[in-house]
């Protein structure tokens, strides 16, 4: 086995001395002292979310109220650790948003189970699911950490509509190409 | 496996791959043959062909012969005879294989049609696909993914046409969806001999419809949901109730008649959907009546029997009872194969005779028999019984007037409906083995709840002696046993010897002792079933008249004899 001596180097004086690495820590220290903190008093204090965030799924209605949801189940199909569970329904037909046919009766969305991923929002055709601002999630009971279809649109409010894709179904049905 | 060449096969070449198929197969059959998927719509296997789709577009050439001296003209650069092909592509429904025919399903022609024909077709179709309940099964889905340009080139406006109609009690379509393949009119024209669909108007507005005054509601009208190739037609019972990608299928049997049609059991964890039928071209073909479709809300039924004492307990009583003597077994012709011959080792061992119930009604001529009993042939091949059922229970009354009978076990059977009287039952005990309540369950000293037919594992011997096998296909419910394991555990507690519980023992059992079931094991069973030899029973006067693949042999000696 080949032995490679090391030869190390005497210390100079003002090392010996540790005066200049003092010297070196404080420096910084006190930089510390003079720049803005970067520590938030959570829970008073919240941090700005930056666009993209992926937080707790949240259901969304749009501007005009209606909710978006169809229960297409897709994202029930596509979500990896099968937290969400939604029970398929049918609007009444005297409701006001009759021609969308669909709604979910339930819809639950298991937040010991969920990972955050995303998958759910990128999934639905009818942009019904959104990952919005909120991070935490706490509970007493397992159960107090499922989200019911109430507490999702809760959660998740109005967003703004690019489509409005059911209100142009709608009017093609009252004056559209008919016979 | 490679059949020999028979005379009347011919010899066509799809992409390049010879194949022998069947005078009269068409293009999509002999390339389906060669693993080659022809993409249709309007076509069905057992539908007539009309060719109004235009998807299954293909080219199609026949070996040059030279008009003069009918000689094979041959291609220098190959050294192999000539192919015309001729230049507009061709319907591959509606071409048959005919000697030397060579279709190409891959050139660019043939790839340019069916973009075209997908445009066309997506041009009025509504973007439907989140709350369409054919989504997961549409073929127009696929064959957009398959076959489709990708892109929508369309900016105008699309059709309105009529949504959610009422056609009949079961069945909603939707205008908007329908591709005008007239699978539907078809089959309730052809199959179910009930015209009552047609189509309406020209050109885009073409739009189905049932006659004025008429309805879509014969006993087969869901099968016009199962051909609809996209989700036009759909069942009003099943209708956005679950996504069909969810949906476990298990193959199973329609029991409520003889016939046995093959059908698909569609469940998603523990809880049953829907039942479609399974193609079978000896008994069903793909068909299969309405009234079977519901059979599943048994399973879930508020008055099914259930019970929190432990199996054990309840052997033990009916144990008790059963130590009296003066035994009298009620068979059934609901139970599997495997229960009736543990039936039948009961009744050895109670050394009791056996009764069977029939049950009859009009047949349809198409998949419902008169014999509502799903398996009373499978009591005659396991020796259950050896003659025919009766309807009323006769004997077993007087038996029971004379004081012949202490205790009555009846499986499955109610023993009032079947024409015993209150009194006489309040006479005797009974062990009663069955799912639902009725009034024998309530008079009944020993209720062993037992599971339904989605339950459990077994097979049936239906009209044709075609021993047909079906498959759990959700658990259990809680509080009920396997009929065979009471059965099994009754024959114990009787004093007979022990009987396997388990299917693969039972049949073991069953192949030793029933030579012409040596061959029917349920793990050997082909999907389609397998004919038994019905000759030791050809004299019974069975109760079935003409149904589709069955023609009855009795009356066909009574008629010949005229
Ligand atoms: S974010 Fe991911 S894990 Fe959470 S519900 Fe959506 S798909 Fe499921
Ligand atoms: S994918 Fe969207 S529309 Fe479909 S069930 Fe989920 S949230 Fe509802
Ligand atoms: S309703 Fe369905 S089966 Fe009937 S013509 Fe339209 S697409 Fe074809
Ligand atoms: S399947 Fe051939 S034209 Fe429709």
């Amino acid at each position: 086995m080949a032995v490679i001596p090391l030869e190390r180097k005497p210390l100079t004086f003002a090392e010996r001395t540790y005066l200049p690495q003092i010297a070196f820590g404080l420096k910084t220290t006190l930089r510390h002292l003079v720049t803005p903190k970067e520590t938030l008093e959570y829970p008073e204090q919240r941090p700005e979310i930056p666009a993209g965030y992926r937080g707790v799924p949240t259901l969304v209605k749009d501007p005009n109220g209606r909710e978006k949801c169809v229960s297409c189940q897709l994202c029930e199909f596509v979500c990896p650790p099968k937290a969400i569970r939604i029970t398929p329904g049918e609007i009444a037909p005297d409701d006001p948003t009759a021609h969308v046919e669909k709604a979910p009766q339930e819809f639950e969305i298991d937040m010991l189970r969920c990972i955050y991923c995303g998958l759910c929002q990128e999934v639905c055709p009818e942009e019904a699911i959104w990952l919005q601002n909120q991070y935490t999630m706490s509970g007493y009971t397992r159960a107090e950490m499922v989200n019911n279809k109430e507490r999702l649109y809760e959660l998740g409010g109005t967003l703004p509509d690019d489509h409005f894709k059911w209100d142009k179904k709608k009017s093609a049905e009252e004056q559209g190409n008919a016979h | 496996m490679i059949q020999p060449a028979k005379p009347d096969l011919v010899t066509v070449n799809v992409d390049g791959k010879e194949i022998a198929v069947p005078k009269g197969t068409n293009v999509i059959e002999a390339a389906r043959l060669v693993g080659v998927d022809v993409p249709h719509y309007c076509y069905h296997p057992k539908l007539s062909i009309v060719g109004n789709c235009r998807m299954c577009l293909i080219e199609m050439g026949m070996p040059a012969v030279d008009p003069a001296t009918k000689q094979p003209v041959m291609d220098p650069a190959t050294g192999k005879q000539k192919i015309n092909w001729i230049p507009r592509p061709q319907i591959g429904c509606g071409t048959n294989a005919s000697p030397g025919l060579h279709i190409r399903t891959n050139s660019p022609l043939v790839k340019d049609c069916r973009e075209g024909v997908m445009e066309f077709l997506l041009i009025n179709h509504p973007l439907d696909c989140p709350i369409c309940d054919q989504a997961g099964e549409c073929k127009l889905q696929e064959q957009a993914t398959g076959y489709g340009r990708g892109y929508s080139r369309f900016i105008e406006q699309k059709n309105v046409k009529p949504k959610r109609t009422q056609l009949g009690p079961r069945v909603t379509l939707d205008d908007e969806r329908c591709i005008l393949c007239s699978r539907c009119i078809r089959f309730s024209k052809e199959i179910a001999k009930d015209d009552v669909l047609g189509f309406i108007d020209r050109g885009s507005y073409s739009t189905l419809t049932c006659f004025p005054g008429k309805q879509l509601e014969n006993n087969y009208s869901l099968n016009t949901v199962d051909i609809c190739p996209v989700g036009a037609l759909t069942s009003t019972d099943f209708r956005f109730k679950m996504r069909v990608w969810f949906l476990k299928q298990t193959n199973s049997l329609d029991t409520e008649t003889s016939v046995g049609a093959n059908t698909v059991v569609w469940s998603r964890e523990g809880a049953i959907y829907r039942i479609t039928p399974r193609r079978n071209d000896e008994v069903n073909d793909t068909w299969m009546p309405d009234s079977g479709r519901i059979a599943f809300k048994q399973v879930a039924a508020p008055d099914r029997l259930k019970t929190s004492d432990a199996l054990d307990v309840l052997i033990a009583r009916a144990a008790d009872l059963l130590k009296a003597g003066s035994v009298a077994v009620v068979g059934s012709g609901r139970s599997s194969v495997e229960e009736q011959f543990l039936t039948r080792k009961l009744a050895a061992a109670v050394k009791a005779t056996v009764a069977l119930v029939s049950r009859t009604g009009q047949g349809d001529n198409l998949l419902i028999s008169a014999d509502r009993n799903p398996n009373v042939r499978g009591a005659l091949v396991t020796g259950l019984v050896a003659t025919l059922p009766e309807a009323k229970l006769t004997a077993l009354a007087a038996a029971i007037d004379a004081g012949q009978v202490k205790t009555v076990i009846s499986v499955g059977e109610d023993l009032v409906a079947a024409g015993l009287t209150a009194a006489q039952l309040a006479k005797v005990s009974v062990i009663y083995l069955g799912t639902h309540a009725n009034a024998t369950s309530a008079a009944a000293k020993v209720v062993l709840p037992t599971l339904t037919v989605f339950e459990k594992s077994g097979s049936f011997v239906n009209q044709q002696f075609r021993i047909q096998k079906f498959s759990k296909a959700v658990p259990g419910l809680v509080g009920a046993t396997d009929d065979l394991v009471v059965l099994s555990r009754l024959v114990a507690a009787a004093g007979g010897a022990a009987q396997p519980a388990d299917l693969p023992g039972l049949w073991t059992l069953i192949a030793a002792e029933i030579p012409a079931l040596a061959h029917a094991a349920h793990a050997k069973l082909p999907e389609t079933g397998l004919l038994l030899d019905a000759a030791p029973w050809a004299s019974l006067p069975f109760v079935e008249g003409e149904t589709l693949h069955f023609k009855p042999a009795a009356t066909a000696a009574v008629a010949s004899s005229q």
